[in-house]
This record gives structure tokens, sequence and C-alpha cells, in this order.
């Protein structure tokens, strides 16, 4: 079997599948971290007992959600090495030691803080407690800050040489890490994930209302997921609209397939809405198209020249159509949200916040809407700087380990199945947690089972019984 | 250049702090799952998997440093070892993968057999095995040619290499055994003392096989061994293993809780000090010294000063979360 693959296909399959796999979980916790963190804060700040039920309920599907991207990561880092070897050859003096300080700052401090997090209220006390939550969300963002810089760096590499052995060195480390992409990537991914964890939130809080507005904990969810959507899908659509231009910038011909530009325009060019991107004729059939707001969004002039793909080598044109669309559906996903945002304001305004099931409805709708925006928004981005894997610099099938094919190949069966089993049963988990309303007296992670609650040592064990009552 | 301390020396021993501090510190939960099936009772299985609850997502981060770091400090290691170990790393995060889900998945199902606890044994299980054999496969050398692994993807099955798999599914279930010894009572712990006998001399036996067919492997590995004036320096290294295993069967017969842990660990110690007594220096056996893999001083001096500063503040507070955990585990106790 596979005998007959391009091996460097299965490898980007492999790469593709994995990924797609992983980014769902830090999307959501780097997201749902800092909730916890506010919600934890409120029930210190103001002692109402509704705050720590909601912590303890979301923590519950944190717990399970964070393992699920604990396990998809270690993947992602070993698959560097081993379906990607010339590529960590080359790039490991540049990409290694920003993965290493990720691992030092962010992953360690999440893992050295989650188990108190999950299992340590009763044990170190409130304000010990209220402190390990917040390592654990300050880690999360450090992780996507190196993250997003060894990323960005692949996107928009600065600051480097190249060595006799052909290797990518650093000539200046701050270069390297505040590439000129990066403040524009960090800033989208981080309110991106605040994003999907607010829909996330607000759909469950919607999904429980609609069966009894007077649930004290769904009403409290709602109300703050929706302010979420309201205040930060606006923010977000600005941040990437600039993001948008820095890659313009940088990265023009991934503009040129995202707009589905295949030819240069003097005097203005128009924005397509939509049509079916043909690659091998290079033009866009069935456009419909608005002339001059192309030019009007990325040049901020309307007759404003617009160079297409007709000035770049066919070889070094990205897939087209996969980028035009997964654009158009991160976009499309941004603007519900927004509308989302406005019609809960609307709601707040004329008090009907907990009573409109049009919108209950349409916030359940949208709770998986920040999952696709944040795929199709990273396929637009990957996609956009192919044939790279180092924009204009290293070629993706330069990069490929010297494997056979039926050993990648066989290597993507075995992940698919594995991920197919393992990561479905974690969803359907979380979605069986997320169906019971968070009710009084709602405990933590610690206490699903006798043993979990008990004190290891018996003073512990009364420090239990006595912070529980 | 050898004897003398460059940064290249310094950052192979990091690197080998930290898969040590790996194989320590998830070797014991690996065990954990390794022995899960000799215990068949629910309340067991709870105790056992509650003693590591809180700490095994801190231990598996070690094994990220291990690869991440070696990407960043000997990047050429790393891009021949990866391709050359490939189906074992596959097996391994495989294995990694059901595993440490189980951890979580296994209080969220509903079904009355339940099967995350088969994934949670057989993960621990394969991802032991796969390590193992993918130490194995270093020692035996791997074919390179320029900068790349020159071999098929299955080079690295030999006799030997299931060997050392073997060995390490035995050493990690005695730090398992020990483990347990050290965080349980009653017949749990009784149970977990009696293992632990059969699995030291088991332990003992492994050790003894790998040693005596390591020097069969090269002719370096018995030159750096028995010739003078090395045999010097390598001497002590079975005579303590000597020494320490006196101490293990003597605080297994006296039942002291807390040492036959200590002691296993320091079993590994020894046995790691003797793997690098063999490799050194060489990253990639017979082929690729540290040296020739080393990435650039720049980017092992930046990343010094995170080591530095780092890695003693991650150790602090890894003890704390340990400390506030610290303790026998109980079932049911204090239940409410």
């Amino acid at each position: 079997m596979f005998e007959s693959w391009d091996a460097v296909v299965l490898a980007r399959a492999q790469f593709a599948f994995t990924m797609s796999f992983h980014i769902v979980f830090p999307a959501f916790s780097i997201g749902l971290a800092s909730y916890l963190a506010v919600l934890e804060a409120l029930w210190l700040w103001t002692g109402r007992e509704v705050f720590i039920n909601l912590f303890n309920y979301w923590l519950k599907i944190f717990a399970v959600a964070f393992g699920m991207g604990v396990v998809s990561g270690i993947v992602m880092s070993y698959q560097f090495g081993t379906n990607w070897s010339a590529f960590s050859d080359k790039t490991g003096p540049v990409l290694g030691p920003l993965m290493a300080y990720e691992v030092l700052t962010a992953f360690f401090l999440e893992a050295g803080f989650l188990g108190v997090m999950l299992f340590g209220l009763e044990r170190v006390g409130h304000r010990l407690h209220f402190i390990a939550t917040l390592m654990v969300a300050t880690g999360t963002l450090i992780s996507a800050f190196w993250i997003l810089s060894a990323n960005s760096w692949m996107q928009t590499p600065t600051g480097y040489a190249v060595n006799a052995d052909g290797q990518f060195v650093a000539a200046d480390w701050l270069k390297v890490i505040f590439n000129p992409s990066f403040p524009y990537r960090l800033v989208h991914m981080v309110l991106a994930a605040y994003l999907t964890t607010a829909l996330v939130v607000g759909a469950v809080g919607a999904f429980h209302l609609l069966r009894d507005r007077n649930q004290a904990g769904a009403r409290v969810m709602f109300s703050m997921a929706m302010w979420m959507a309201t205040l930060v899908a606006p923010i977000q659509i600005l941040a990437g609209d600039q993001h948008g231009l820095n890659t313009l910038e940088h990265q023009p011909t991934k503009i040129m397939a995202m707009e589905g530009h295949f030819e240069s325009h003097k005097n203005g060019a128009p924005l397509i809405l939509f049509g079916l991107p043909d690659q091998a004729a290079g033009k866009v059939k069935y456009a419909v198209e608005i002339p001059k707001l192309g030019s009007l969004i990325l040049k901020h002039s309307p007759d404003a020249p617009l160079a297409g793909l007709d000035t770049v080598p066919r070889e070094n044109w990205p897939p087209v159509p996969i980028t035009f669309w997964s654009f158009r559906i991160m976009v499309g996903m941004g603007f519900l949200m927004m509308g989302l945002g406005l019609f809960s304001l609307w709601n707040r305004w004329r008090g009907t916040l907990y009573e409109s099931r049009l919108l209950h409805l349409f916030a359940m709708a949208m709770g998986p809407a920040g999952f696709i925006a944040v795929l199709a928004g990273w396929i637009t981005t990957e996609t956009g700087r192919q044939p790279f894997t180092v924009y204009g610099l290293l070629r993706t099938v330069e990069s490929a380990s010297p494997l056979a094919a039926p050993a990648v190949g066989s290597s993507l069966i075995a992940f698919v199945i594995v991920y197919f089993a393992v990561f479905s049963a974690g969803v359907i988990y979380i979605l069986r947690m997320m169906a019971t309303p968070p009710h009084h007296g709602e405990q933590g992670p610690s206490s699903d089972v006798p043993a979990r609650a008990a004190g290891i040592t018996p003073a512990a064990g009364v420090a239990a019984g006595g912070s529980a009552s | 250049m050898t004897g003398s301390i460059d940064l290249a020396t310094v950052w192979a021993f990091i690197i080998a702090f930290a898969v040590f501090v790996y194989v320590v510190m998830d070797g014991f939960d690996l065990g954990l799952g390794i022995l899960f099936p000799l215990f068949p009772q629910k309340a067991d299985r709870d105790v056992i998997m509650n003693s590591v609850a809180p700490v095994w997502d801190g231990n598996e981060t070690w094994l990220v440093l291990g690869g991440g770091g070696m990407m960043a400090a000997f990047p050429l290691a790393y891009a021949v070892l990866m391709p050359a170990l490939y189906t074992p790393m596959i097996a391994m995060l495989i294995g990694l993968i059901f595993r440490g889900v189980a951890f979580e998945f296994r209080w969220r199902t509903l079904t009355k057999k339940n099967r995350w606890d088969i994934a949670f044994a057989g993960g621990s299980l394969l991802a032991t095995l796969a390590q193992g054999i993918a130490l194995g496969a270093i020692l035996q050398g791997v074919h390179v040619e320029g900068r790349h692994y020159a071999g098929g993807w299955w080079d690295w099955l030999t006799l030997f290499s299931i060997l050392t798999g073997l060995a390490l599914v035995i050493g990690y279930a005695l730090l398992g055994a020990t483990w347990l010894v050290l965080k349980t009572e009653g017949e749990l712990r009784d149970k977990a003392y009696h293992l632990s006998w059969w699995l030291l001399f088991a332990m003992l036996g492994a050790i003894g096989a790998v040693s005596i067919a390591t020097p069969f492997l090269h002719i370096q590995y018995t030159q750096r061994w028995f010739t003078w004036p090395n045999i010097i320096l390598t001497a002590p290294v079975p005579i303590a293993v000597a020494g320490v295993t006196v101490l293990l069967l003597r605080s297994l017969a006296n039942k002291l809780d807390t040492q036959p842990f200590f002691l296993t660990l320091a079993l590994f110690a020894l046995s790691y000090a003797g793997l690098g007594i063999s490799m050194y220096p060489y990253i990639v056996p017979q082929s690729i010294t540290i040296w020739q893999a080393a990435s650039p001083e720049n980017s092992q001096i930046f990343m010094l000063f995170g080591v530095a500063v780092l890695v003693p503040l991650i150790l602090g507070y890894t003890a704390w979360a340990y400390w506030v955990f610290r303790g026998k585990v109980r079932a049911g106790s204090g239940y409410h």
C-alpha cells in the first residue's frame, strides 16, 4: 500500500490532520483558562456562590479538553523530527530555541500548577489556589506567544543568516522573535481563542436558558459570554483587517490567493465576493464582484493598482481554491459573531436577554463557530504560504524526511484511526457534561469519585470537609 | 576538545538531564499502567490513578523538553534519529495518547466495563516498549549519509532492541511497584511489595543482559569499558549497582515504605550513567558526535540563559506540587 504515493503529500496530509485536531483544544483552553481565572476572581471578590459553581462546572470540562490538548500536542512536537527532518536540521538553530522556551516558560508552568488547580482547592486554600489558576491561564498565553512567534518567523523570516551547512542561524534574536507578522498573528489568535470560548460558553448558557430561563448559572454565563461577543467580535474584525494589510506587505502572494486575484489590476482591483477559482485556467469562474472595493480595502484607495498572480511564477503559486474559500468561511463566521453580539446587545437593552428564544437559538447555533473560524483561518494562512515552509526560502518538498511513502502513509492511517476513536469519545464526554446545567453546590473534578475527594492525610481530609460545607 | 568543558558538552548534559528526569518521573507512572492488569479491583485502580493524577502532565512535559531541546541544541541529531526511530516514535506517541486521555476519560464513561482502563494499561505498555526499543536502536547505531538518515523504516528491529524494550518495561514496572509501596497502604501496598521482589530480580537480570550484550555491538563500547585506564572510572558503576541492590533488598525485607522507590531511582541513575559512558561523545553512536550535531553557539547560549533561570524554578514548583499531594492515597476516606 502507498508505494505509488508521494511521501511529501502524505506527510503534509498528516501534518494538516494532526494539526487541525490539535488546534481545536488549545483554542478552547486558552480562552477557558482565562475565563476560569475571571470566575474564581469574581467568586473571591464577591463571595457569590454562583461563581464557584460555574468555576467548578467549567473546570471539569477544562480538565478533559486540556488532557486532549496535551497528548495531541506531544505528537506535534515530535512530528517535526519524524516527518520533517530536513526542515528540523535547517531551522532547528532558529526555531528550536523558541520552542524550547515555550516548554520552559509555558508547558511546565501549566502542567506544574494544573494538578493544584484541578484537585487542590481544599489542600492549599483559596489564595494559593487562585494563584495556581492564574499560573495555568498565564501559561496558556505564554505558550501562544512562543508558538505564534515560531510560526510567524516561518511566514515572515527576519533576523537570520545561513551557515556553511545550509542551516538558518539567528543573527538577531529580537528580530527573530518579533518578526513582522508576529504581533498581528498573536493578537488575532488570542482574540480568536477568547471568542471561541465565549461562543461555547454562550451556547451552553443558551441551551439551559431555553429549558429554564431562571437557571442562575446559565443566566450568568450567558450574559458574560454575550458581553464578550459584543465587545471582542468587532475588535477581532479590525485586528483581522490589520493582519491582512501586514500580509499584503510581506506575503503578497497569499493575499492574491485569498482574494482570487489571478490578474493584475492597474486601475483598482474588484472585491470578488464569490466564485470558483480555477487554478489551471488562472481565473475565477462565475465571479460575483464589486468593482474597486478590493483596492479600497487593501490600499485604502479605489483606483490603486494591485498586482495579481500573473506576476508570480506558477511554481510559486499556493493552492488558490482552498485559500480563497477558507478565507471566506473565516470572514463569514466573524461577521456572524458580530451579528450575534449586536443582537444580544439589542435584547439586553430591551431587557429580553434571558427571554428571547430567537437569541438563544442563534447563540446555540453559533457554539461551534469559533472552532470553524479558527480552523478556516489557519488553513488560509498555512495554505497561502505554500509552496514554502520558510516563506520564500525553503520549499516544502525540500523539508520532508527521507522516508518512503509506506512509512508515512501507515502512520497517517494510524493517527486517523486513533484520533477519531479517542477524541470523538472526549468530545462526547464534554457534550454530556455540558448537557447538565451547573447546579447549586457544584463540585470540582476532585469529587467525581470518593477516592478523589478523599484527603491524602487525615488533616487535609478534615480541611476538605470544613471548606466543602 | 574532549575533556574540556565546552558548550556542546554542557548541552549534552542538559539534554541527558531532561531525558533522565523524564525517565524517572514518567517511568513510575507508565509503570503503574504496566501493572494495571495485575490490579483488577476498581477501588485499587482508583487509588493507583489518583496517586499520579495531579502530576502526570508535568511528568510528560520533560519528554517535550527532551525532544524540543534536542531539536534546538543538536538539530542534526534530532533530524537523523527521528526518521531512524520512525516506527517506535509513532508507537510511543499513540501509546501516550491512549494512556494520557485515560486519566480523565475513565471517570467520564458510563459503560460498566471501563475500556479506558484497557487504554491506560495498553498505552503505557506500548509507550514503554517503544522507548526501550528506541534506546536499543540508538545504541546499535543507525545508517547515516551526509546529513540524513539513510536506512529503512524497520532497521531498528533487532534482538538487541527487543531486549532493551523488555528491559525498560521491567524497569518501569519496578518503579511503579515501589511508587505504590510509597503511596498506598493495606493490601494494595502488600501486593506492591510482593511484586517489587519479582520485578527487582527481573530488572537485575535485564541490567545484566543489556550490559553483556552492549559491548558486543561495537568494539568501541568494549574498549570504553574494559581497557586501562578507563576501567578505573567504569568499574565503580557495576560495584555501585551491587551496593544499591543490597540496600534495596534490605528495604523490601524490612518494609521501609519510603526507601524502595528512591533506591530504584538510584538503580536507574546508575544504568543511565552506564549508557552515558558507552555513548559519549557520540549523540548518534559511531556516526555523529555532540560537536558535529551542535547548533551554533548563539543558539546554545540564548537557551542556556533560559535553562539556568527556569529549570531551578520549574524543579521548585514541581516539588511543591508533589508536596501538596504528599502522603498515602486512601480509597474512600473522607467521602461526603
